[in-house]
């Protein structure tokens, strides 16, 4: 296909283009012979001026490319330099100051695409000269486009009420905007909330979260929905349309007032099911509060184990039991939808599966604790009111605590957890203080960077616990002398004195690293976001957008961006919260214009695109028989454009003579014309 | 009356259809051939090439070309009426898109000939003879024309100024192009003389599409009973419909059978078959990728399927063997 003609006109206009070259100081320039480009270019039809700069994005390579447009009357530029992800905005900017529309500028990416992907310099030019070939076919075509405003409705949407979600509800809440602070459990309170002590201040976990939990819950500009979950998302940013499921706890949760009477008279006397809150370690009823700062203070039934709900034949003494009348066995799932401009997600993390690593004897050996157990046995509300005890109901005279479970391991999780060295520190504070026993750290590498934190293993090493440095081989209760029996014995090699050690222990603690949840994956794609190898929630930028993601108006913080402690994730949920609060304090957001429209005359009614459309943009006129695009929910993620079998909706900065003579100046490097290959008598 | 307008018809590999269509002009033919002279129609009046050669460049008003070019021969005759013809319009789908001939673009010549002259079970050819280019009988030559590796469309051999879509273009298209041609007012160069909309525009069954097909399952015609009133993709069977050019007034349909494409894609695509693949895949119910592999398999033929008048137009045009 041959777009131009001879003298590079194409119906009507002449192109004036300038094309830019940069050397990203040695960053391209190391691998791509620029002048050469630069040269190359130069010679191409419609091409006006071609130079090379050693900083483009800099404002003296910016005033160049608008001297260009006033001097040489340009009506196209082209930069090749870094990703557009990076400074598409910079030259789109600079390009509308020169009184040129932006919408002419095209940038091609010729350092991650190229020079940061090869070695041969070679090929490295002759990449960056078909690129920037394909660029300068491609902006013939470039159209005058206007952005347009959206404005960002104020409401956000936090999901997960972890430290993460409540410092971000309370932060956005607090600067007088609303907040729907969605929660899958029934309180809020997160992975705190379980913890007994704090590194390293050791400051009691419930004392400083329970203050903002209720704090939370009182507000007048947060909605506190527990117990629930989103179900489907829609829209973009500043508009997303959210629908969430209240699941039943058949308990009115406005009459509740926690006074948990219900819970005294229901027909188990004895509690016997296992509390997810305390790890299975103690038993709840069927009707139950988490734990007793549980917020909200409502009481839940558990439908799986109430009698009621198995045989409609219990006497229902919790129901005679309420004076308020909360509890109602016939409720059902509450749908909500909301409208948001923005959505923090805060669902944090899961801890490693410690039976995954059977080396470690989890679950086969009574007296392997993970460490989330020892932190509600240590907790004076757990289980056992703070006492640490075997399951045989002695108090350990030796505890070892495994480092790394989980984590640094080839078989498990190749990342570092972060956390664990620092809480195995402060559990080996509380174990020794509660019960004196001798405690065993067996860690790969210590690592305590932090404020405060070196300090407190310094302090722990004064305390007389044990560090051994090297990954345990297994915990097992095979006995080879007289000491070792009824006990667990940690065999490891020490690599600090170069021997194979065998550690009798009364209990094991194995820290337990921090993995993505089962369904971050869902939750991604509910939400339009990434997630990186390993499965945690993708930043923007590892550096520079931590909070952000590739989907503008969602953010994140906490432990499902990765593993992190609690001051970092606090930091994160400030963050993510000022960056909500920027786009709502904006007002209103400037939308790509790469939208796509239907050609209604051409429009054969068809609805092949209508299902398709993620955002649910596309409706069909009953009246005209055709579809309609509502521009103001499209995306421009172009999947209708490419499945309309008639090709009658285009798309801005994407038509098909764009693509297509990019393509073109692809090939024509290549030396194969689109229309003209020649195959008659191969 | 010597000052009528000259009119031309020539085929090249076809299958005679598009010649049948311009006798189903029926008493039309009488008006077209008041308002016109045939100087040219191979098919029905005795000319040989001498005879065209003759005539002054440019002295016919339009020549009508169907069949797509696969020999040298084609490739001639093509060059020299193009020549001797003000206009040339592409006639039927062979020459608009290649046709069912340039299904044949999925093969090499050497495939082709070693099955069709050696291998097809009705031959008996045990000197693996083939057709010659040239022969000497007595000491003259006798030459034959030359199959071509690929199959082109007319206006991948010569420069076309209009085409007539259809396998074979409808009387009533043609009856259009003529009065057209007849009046003087020509359509831009390239046009496509049919309606630029897709068939379901004019389909009798739009109203019962509905708007999320969810394939399951696809059938081929002869393995389910078509309900007469209801779309047909939403009966799982693959019509072309949505990916093709209007103008027929949808006559398959009527004939209860899928649109098949003849007609081709409309002005703003490039390549019919991707098109509708991609229409059709992307309302494929399941969401996993076995899952919707197994709904594929239901299309055995996919060229043949969705390219099977457009193989040598398309982006694919070929099919290219590796050593």
């Amino acid at each position: 296909m041959s777009n131009t003609n001879g003298n590079g006109t194409i119906k009507g206009i002449t192109p004036r283009i300038g094309f830019y070259i940069c050397h990203c100081g040695h960053n391209i320039a190391a691998m791509v012979d620029v002048e050469k480009v630069q040269k190359f270019v130069a010679s191409l039809p419609g091409v006006v001026v071609s130079r090379d700069y050693k900083y483009m994005c800099s404002d003296p390579g910016q005033e160049l490319v608008q001297k260009d447009i006033k001097e040489l009357k340009l009506n196209r530029i082209v930069v090749a330099s870094c990703s557009p992800l990076l400074h598409e905005h910079t030259f789109r900017r600079a390009v509308e100051k020169a009184g040129l529309n932006p919408f002419f500028f095209h940038m091609v990416n010729i350092r991650e695409n190229v020079s940061w992907v090869t070695d041969n310099r070679e090929q490295a030019t002759a990449k960056a000269n078909a690129l920037a070939r394909a660029a300068i076919q491609r902006v013939f075509f470039h159209k005058s486009l206007e952005t347009k405003k959206v404005p960002i409705n104020p409401d956000v949407l936090i999901v997960g009420g972890g430290i993460a979600g409540i410092h971000a509800a309370l932060t956005i809440a607090n600067a007088g905007k609303h907040v729907y602070l969605v929660e899958r459990e029934p309180t809020i309170g997160g992975h705190m909330a379980m913890f007994d002590k704090t590194f390293p201040t050791l400051d009691c976990a419930a004392c400083i979260l329970t203050p903002k939990m209720s704090s939370v819950k009182n507000h007048p500009n947060i909605t506190l929905w527990t117990y629930s979950e989103v179900e489907k998302v829609e829209g973009f940013v500043g508009n997303y349309k959210v629908n969430i499921k209240r699941k039943p706890r058949y308990v009115i949760e406005e009459l509740c007032v926690g006074c948990m009477d219900c819970i005294d008279a229901c027909i188990y006397k004895e509690a016997k099911y296992p509390d997810e809150f305390n790890q299975g370690l103690s038993k709840r009823k069927p009707i139950y509060i988490p734990f007793p700062q549980a917020t909200p203070q409502v009481v839940l039934f558990d439908p799986e184990t109430c009698i009621d709900f198995k045989s409609h034949r219990c006497k229902k003494t919790c129901i005679e039991a309420c004076d308020r009348k909360a509890i109602d066995l016939k409720q059902v799932p509450e749908y909500k939808e909301i409208n948001v401009g923005t959505v923090i997600l805060a669902t944090g993390f899961k801890t490693y599966d410690a039976e995954k690593s059977p080396q470690y004897g989890y679950k086969k050996f009574p007296n392997v604790f993970t460490s989330l157990e020892i932190e509600r046995i240590v907790n004076a509300s757990g289980p056992t009111n703070g006492e640490v005890l075997t399951k045989e109901g002695n108090i350990p005279k030796s505890v070892g605590i495994i480092h790394c479970v989980g984590s640094r391991d080839e078989k498990a999780h190749k990342w570092c957890s972060r956390v664990c060295c620092m809480y195995s520190l402060k559990l080996a504070h509380l174990i020794k203080e509660h019960t004196g026993a001798e405690v065993y750290n067996f860690y790969i590498d210590m690592r305590t960077p932090g404020k405060g934190y070196e300090e407190f293993y310094d302090k722990l090493m004064n305390e007389g616990v044990h560090f051994v440095r090297g990954r345990v081989a297994e915990v097992t209760d095979w006995a080879l002398i007289p000491e070792e029996e009824h006990k667990l014995t940690i065999r490891v090699e020490d690599t600090l004195i170069g021997v194979v050690r065998r550690i009798p222990v009364d209990m094991v603690v194995l820290a337990v690293g921090m993995e993505p949840r089962e369904d971050a994956q869902d939750i991604r794609r509910m939400f339009n976001i990434s997630c990186s190898t390993e499965g945690f929630f993708l930043e923007r930028h590892p550096k520079l957008a931590p909070v952000s993601t590739f989907t503008d108006g969602i953010f994140i913080a906490g432990g499902c961006q990765g593993p992190r402690d609690i001051p970092d994730s606090v930091a994160q949920a400030g963050a993510a919260a000022a960056e909500a609060l920027s786009l709502i304090s904006a007002g209103s957001i400037e939308l790509e214009p790469n939208t796509a429209s239907i050609i209604e005359s051409f429009c054969s009614g068809c609805k092949s695109c209508i299902p398709l459309c993620p955002y649910s943009a596309i409706s069909f006129n009953e009246g005209t028989k055709k579809a309609v695009i509502n521009e103001a929910l499209c995306k421009g993620c172009g999947t209708c454009v490419a499945a309309c079998p008639s090709g009658s909706i285009i798309q801005n900065l994407f038509e098909d003579e764009q693509i297509f003579s990019e393509i073109d100046g692809l090939l024509k490097f290549a030396g194969i014309e689109l229309e003209e290959m020649e195959v008659v008598n191969a | 009356m010597p000052d009528k307008p000259k009119i031309g018809f020539y085929w090249c590999a076809s299958c005679g259809g598009c010649e049948e269509s311009v006798v189903d002009l029926a008493e039309d033919i009488v008006m077209v051939a008041d308002a016109v002279d045939i100087v040219f129609w191979p098919v029905a009046m005795d000319f040989k090439k001498a005879d065209v050669e003759a005539m002054e460049d440019g002295s016919i008003l339009a020549t009508m070309i169907n069949g797509a070019i696969r020999t040298s021969e084609q490739e001639e005759m093509a060059r020299l009426i193009r020549r001797k013809s003000k206009i040339v319009i592409a006639y039927g789908s062979c020459a608009h898109m290649g046709g069912i001939p340039s299904l044949a673009n999925e093969f090499t010549r050497e495939q082709i000939l070693e099955y069709m002259y050696q291998e097809a079970p009705s031959v008996v050819n045990p000197e693996k003879t083939r057709p010659m280019l040239e022969f000497k009988h007595n000491s003259q030559t006798v030459t034959l024309p030359e199959i071509r590796n690929l199959v082109r469309t007319l206006d991948q051999v010569i420069d076309v100024d209009y085409y007539l879509p259809g396998c074979p273009p409808t009387p009533k298209l043609l009856k259009a192009a003529v009065l057209t041609l007849l009046s003087g007012e020509y359509p831009p160069k390239g046009t496509v003389l049919s309606p630029d909309e897709a068939l379901c525009e004019e389909c009798p069954r739009k109203e019962s599409k509905p708007t999320d097909l969810a394939f399951k399952h696809f059938y081929r015609p002869h393995q389910i009973l078509f309900d007469n009133k209801k779309c047909l993709l939403a009966q799982g069977v693959v019509c072309m419909g949505p990916a093709t050019r209007a103008g027929c007034e949808a006559l398959c349909i009527n004939g209860n059978m899928p649109c098949s494409g003849c007609f081709g894609p409309t002005s703003r695509v490039r390549d019919q078959g991707a098109k509708i693949l991609s229409s059709i895949c992307s309302n494929i119910d399941p969401k996993e990728e076995i899952a919707i592999d197994a709904v594929l398999d239901d299309i055995p033929d996919p060229i043949g399927t969705f390219y099977r008048y457009g193989l040598a137009s398309s982006l694919l045009r070929k099919k290219v063997m590796e050593d």
